[in-house]
Parts: structure tokens; C-alpha cells; sequence
């Protein structure tokens, strides 16, 4: 009967209409400013600097490699120099430009230190789109605490993998081949 | 209809340009041609694109594709940067379907430097590059009956399925459509039993979702008449032109890459091609019900193959100073839309010395005047959404 596809697809929206009622398998949606949805744990937007105890002792050496690696080329890094000139294993300046950042997580993958990770904040309004978006050291500083609290899981293989690090190196090396080698990084 | 020169008095070019193909002729027709210019200009759907429709009356006589409004410079950006660089770029190319794209690229890399992938990490892949063919193909299904004017209903029903597969995806890459997941030599994260009964509940419920979804349309009269017979892609055509994927199957060849090649695992994998036999917008869009079906048989056997544990990354892949030696490699695979191919030169160095995609979106286009010809212009929309196009891949 011509027609009967036509009735047959009505039935189906009308099973739809009802069920999203009852199952919360066709009713998939939430009034989002009121509701909203708990971020599932891996998921990354924007980078952030960890640091463990003072936000002005970052995690971060100033190596640079992320921003090498970045392929937006976001980040600018300038290490920090002390009274004499020498390099200190700080960044003086950290910048990343929010506005060009992909979120692509590569600088975290490349990192040695686990000093950059991806963040869960999504909404970063400015009514500057220069330099409000534009995020120094201090603002992209978060603690481990609150690393821990966006991802468990990630978080406590870090400070595992941490731990035994130091560990590592604070234990003597059988054959010392230089007299401050615990001082030296690990290649 | 063959484009003579202008009549005099008759302006020698349009608007927007030097217009050779512009139709003028001497019978009495002459000057009742109207060109006007149609397609998608909203880039969240199949891209921004322009076609320059010459019309008689209300039927198709010249068609010329507008390209370039989403070029991004994908090749040679590529070319200065790392080769991990490369590969959220490779995100953006055909942005419903990231998942394939990388794998594409670290094929191509692979190949070029004689990485191996792990077991583990292969089914990895497979698992999450079928799941990539669902959200495509029923994607295209909501939005090819969003241009036939079934406006909302199916592609929201589309939608509401394809969300929870994004949502496996954002738990195991972190994004739902960047997922920058591939990685030369193997994965970047590892499947957590969570992710995989995720996995196996949308596989199991997936069918019967299809079912209701073709309840809802592929009866339907006023799909039938809009669908049969229009927009025929004949074989020899479809073959001469270097069209792949659903399309080529549509027209009745049977050639898939995952049958053709076995790249990959997929010689481990019973599936059967569907195949089409007239070659019209009807059969383009039932082979993709039926490609779903199979790609649902591909997912379970993948799930029930799959080794408990293993290496996901092999041993000798490394992110940072990646040099492949010398040489050049084309690496292709069965994308939803079609063969994506990556053609690489290295010169050793930690870039890419030519970087160049064979993008199934831009050359199944090609053939879109001849599909289109005699049509009727409410047609053309139709047609255009059934070749399955998103422009960030056409233009680059």
C-alpha cells in the first residue's frame, strides 16, 4: 500500500517521543547551565604547569622541548638566570597562547618531568582577544592537589613513577663514575 | 551547449570572473540559461563549497565545482614541522573521522620507517577505526535525509547514537573529535576493560538502533522517489575517475581496501562488501546501512580476538627526533569515505621532504558535473550530499 512507509517511520518517532520518557537511552540530553555533566576523567582541554608545593617552584626545568615539539608553536619559554647569569632550572617567563593552542596534548606526551598537563577547564571568556588569552606562569600554575582531583588515576602513577625516581637517585650508585652523580639529572 | 563566444552586446565575463564554460548559443534558447551559484556555505556539515549550476529551467546543464574555501595549508604545513607534529593536523582533515586519518598517516610513517605495530595495539586500531565507519556512515544517512528534507528527526536520531560513541572516544583519546590517538608503531593509550564493555554494549545495541533507523526512512515513498534513479554514477565512469570507497561500491565494483590490501589485521576478519547495482543516490545510501552491519561483525570478532594485555607502542617508536632513513612510502587504507592515502618522502631529517594526501572526499567530487547532468536542480543538493564530502579533507 502506498503510504505504509510513511505510517510505519511516523510509528517509530512516536516510540521515541514516549520512550525518551521512560529510557534513558533515547533521552540523552541535559539542561546544561543548570545540569551539567561531570567531565569524564581522560578528557583535556589546554595545558596547565603542576607544581608541588609553592606555585613559584614549578615542576617545569625550562627545557624546552614542549615548545619545540608544539606543532602550533604556542608555548614561549624563557629560562631563568640568577645574579651571576647562570641558568636556573626555572622558567622566568611561561607563556601559552590559548588562543592558538589545539589542545593536541603533544607537550605532554614529550615532557620528561610531568610538569605539563592537560587541564578540564573548557571556558576561558576575556573580552580581550590578545592578551586575554594569552596565559603567563602564575596563571597556568595549578598544585598537585588539584591535578589530583581532575584525574586520580593519571595522577597517582605520576607520583608513583616520581617517588621512584627519587628514590633512585637519593640511593648511593654501586660504582660511583663521578662523586656528585645523585646530583646529576638522569639522562 | 557547447560554449561558443559570447553574442555580441552579451557581457564577456560574469561577476566573478573570465567564464569560458559560460553556456551561449544561437537557437532560440540563447540567454535563457540561468547560472546560479548553490551548495553548502556553513562549514559545521559537509564543508564550505560552491558549485556553479547552469540551469534550463529547473534542469542541470553545466556544473562546475568551486574549491579552496577551506584550504588550510595542511601539505606544506606539514613539511616544516615534525613528523609527530603532523598528526592533529591529520585530526582536521576530514573532522568526522579523525580516528582513520591518523591511522592513514602512521600507516604511511611506518612504512617508511619499517615500524612494526603490536598485536594488541592493532586490534586497538581496528576496533576504534570501524567505530569511526559508524559515526561516519550514519552521519551521512542524517544528513543526506537533512537534504532530502527530512529535516531533524533522522539526523538527530544519527546523532544521538553517534554521541556515545564519541563519548568511548573522549575517554580513551581525550577529545571526541581531535583525537590525535595514532602514534607510529601503535597507540597512544591502552583500552581499559571499562572502555571495552562500553564498546561491546554500543556493538550489541547498535542493530538494533539500524533496524528502527531504517523502520523510520528506507520505506519510505517519498525517499524512494527522490532516491531511485536519480544521480546515476555509471561503472566505467565510476572506475575511469578514480573514485573509491562506498561510492565505487555503489556503482557495482567491487574493490575494498581492506579486502584488497589487508593492511593491518584484516585478513583475520570475516566480513562480507556489500555492493550496489544501479549506482544511484538510493543505493549510495543503503550500502552504508549495510557497511554498518558489516562493520558492527568486524567490531565483535575484534572484541572477542583481542589479546588480554600487551604492548600498545612498539618497543623502538619514539616521540621526540624521529628520523625515518631516506626513502619514500605511500601508506592507504579503507576510510569510510574512501582510500586515504599519505605519500611521504624523507630525506632523513626530522621533517617530512614531501607530504602529500590523496584525499578520497576531493576526487570522488570530481565526478560530481556528470552525476548531475539533466537532473533537476532540487536534485543537486541531494546528489552532492550522497557522495559523502567534508571540504576540511577536499581542500586542505
Amino acid at each position: 500500500m502506498f503510504g505504509l512507509g510513511l505510517i510505519k517511520g511516523l510509528a517509530v518517532t512516536a516510540r521515541n517521543l514516549i520512550g525518551s520518557y521512560f529510557d534513558r537511552e533515547r533521552m540523552t540530553t541535559v539542561c546544561y547551565p543548570e545540569e551539567i555533566r561531570p567531565p569524564i576523567e581522560n578528557f583535556r582541554n589546554f595545558p596547565f604547569l603542576v607544581y608541588d608545593e609553592r606555585p613559584d617552584d614549578l615542576r617545569c626545568v625550562a627545557c624546552k622541548i614542549c615548545e619545540k615539539e608544539c606543532p602550533p608553536q604556542c608555548i614561549f619559554i624563557i629560562q631563568r638566570r640568577d645574579d651571576q647569569g647562570r641558568p636556573v632550572k626555572q622558567p622566568e617567563v611561561f607563556d601559552i597562547d590559548l588562543s592558538v593552542c589545539m589542545s593536541c596534548a603533544i607537550c605532554v606526551e614529550v615532557c620528561p618531568f610531568d610538569a605539563i598537563k592537560m587541564d578540564h577547564k573548557f571556558d576561558y571568556p576575556s573580552d580581550n582577544r590578545f592578551r586575554g588569552l594569552l596565559a603567563d606562569k602564575m596563571q597556568l600554575a595549578r598544585s598537585n592537589a588539584y591535578y589530583h582531583s581532575i584525574r586520580p588515576t593519571e595522577a597517582a602513577e605520576v607520583d608513583a613513577r616520581l617517588a621512584a625516581e627519587t628514590a633512585k637517585k637519593a640511593k648511593p650508585a654501586p660504582l660511583p663514575a663521578k662523586p656528585n652523580a645523585s646530583a646529576a639529572p638522569s639522562a | 551547449m557547447t560554449p561558443d563566444a559570447p553574442p555580441s552586446g552579451a557581457p564577456a565575463e560574469s561577476l566573478y570572473g573570465p567564464r569560458s564554460y559560460r553556456v551561449w548559443g544561437d537557437d532560440a534558447l540563447a540567454g535563457q540559461f540561468l547560472e546560479v551559484s548553490m551548495g553548502p556555505h556553513h562549514p559545521s556539515t559537509h564543508g564550505v563549497f560552491r558549485m556553479d549550476v547552469v540551469l534550463d529551467g529547473e534542469t542541470v546543464v553545466r556544473l562546475k565545482p568551486v574549491f579552496g574555501y577551506l584550504h588550510r595549508n595542511h601539505e606544506k604545513l606539514a613539511e616544516g614541522m615534525s613528523w609527530l607534529g603532523s598528526m592533529p593536523y591529520t585530526d582536521r582533515l576530514d573532522y568526522l573521522c579523525s580516528m582513520t586519518n591518523n591511522w592513514a598517516y602512521a600507516l604511511a610513517v611506518e612504512k617508511l620507517a619499517g615500524l612494526g605495530v603490536p598485536e594488541r595495539a592493532e586490534y586497538i586500531r581496528v576496533i576504534v577505526g570501524e567505530l569511526t565507519r559508524l559515526v561516519n556512515h550514519i552521519c551521512l544517512a542524517g544528513f543526506l535525509l537533512a537534504d532530502l528534507g527530512a529535516l531533524g528527526t533522522p539526523l538527530l536520531y544519527a546523532f544521538r547514537e553517534r554521541e556515545k560513541i564519541l563519548d568511548v572516544f573522549e575517554e580513551i583519546s581525550g577529545a571526541r573529535m581531535m583525537c590525535n590517538y595514532m602514534r607510529f608503531g601503535g597507540v597512544r593509550a591502552d583500552l581499559s576493560p571499562e572502555v571495552l564493555q562500553k564498546i561491546a554494549r554500543i556493538v550489541d545495541r547498535f542493530p538494533a538502533f539500524l533496524d528502527e533507523f531504517e523502520r523510520l526512512v528506507s520505506g519510505n515513498e517519498i525517499l524512494l522517489s527522490r532516491c531511485q534513479g536519480v544521480g546515476v554514477l555509471p561503472r566505467d565512469l565510476a572506475v575511469n575517475a578514480g573514485v573509491t570507497g562506498p561510492m565505487l561500491r555503489a556503482s557495482g565494483v567491487d574493490y575494498d581496501l581492506r579486502k584488497v590490501d589487508r593492511y593491518g589485521i584484516y585478513d583475520r576478519f570475516e566480513f562480507r562488501v556489500p555492493l550496489g547495482e544501479h549506482g544511484d543516490v538510493y543505493d549510495r545510501y543503503m550500502l552504508r546501512i549495510l557497511e554498518m552491519r558489516e562493520s558492527i561483525s568486524i567490531l565483535r570478532q575484534a572484541l572477542a580476538q583481542m589479546p588480554e594485555k600487551g604492548e600498545i607502542l612498539h618497543p623502538q617508536a619514539k616521540l621526540r627526533n624521529f628520523r625515518p632513513k631516506p626513502g619514500e612510502a605511500y601508506g592507504r587504507i579503507e576510510g569510510p569515505k574512501g582510500e586515504l592515502g599519505f605519500y611521504l618522502i624523507s630525506d632523513g631529517g626530522v621533517c617530512p621532504y614531501r607530504y602529500r594526501v590523496r584525499p578520497p572526499s576531493f576526487i570522488n567530487l570530481t565526478v560530481l558535473e556528470d552525476m548531475c547532468l539533466g537532473q533537476k536542480v532540487a536534485d543537486v543538493i541531494v546528489i552532492f550530499g550522497s557522495v559523502d564530502i567534508v571540504l576540511g579533507e577536499a581542500d586542505r
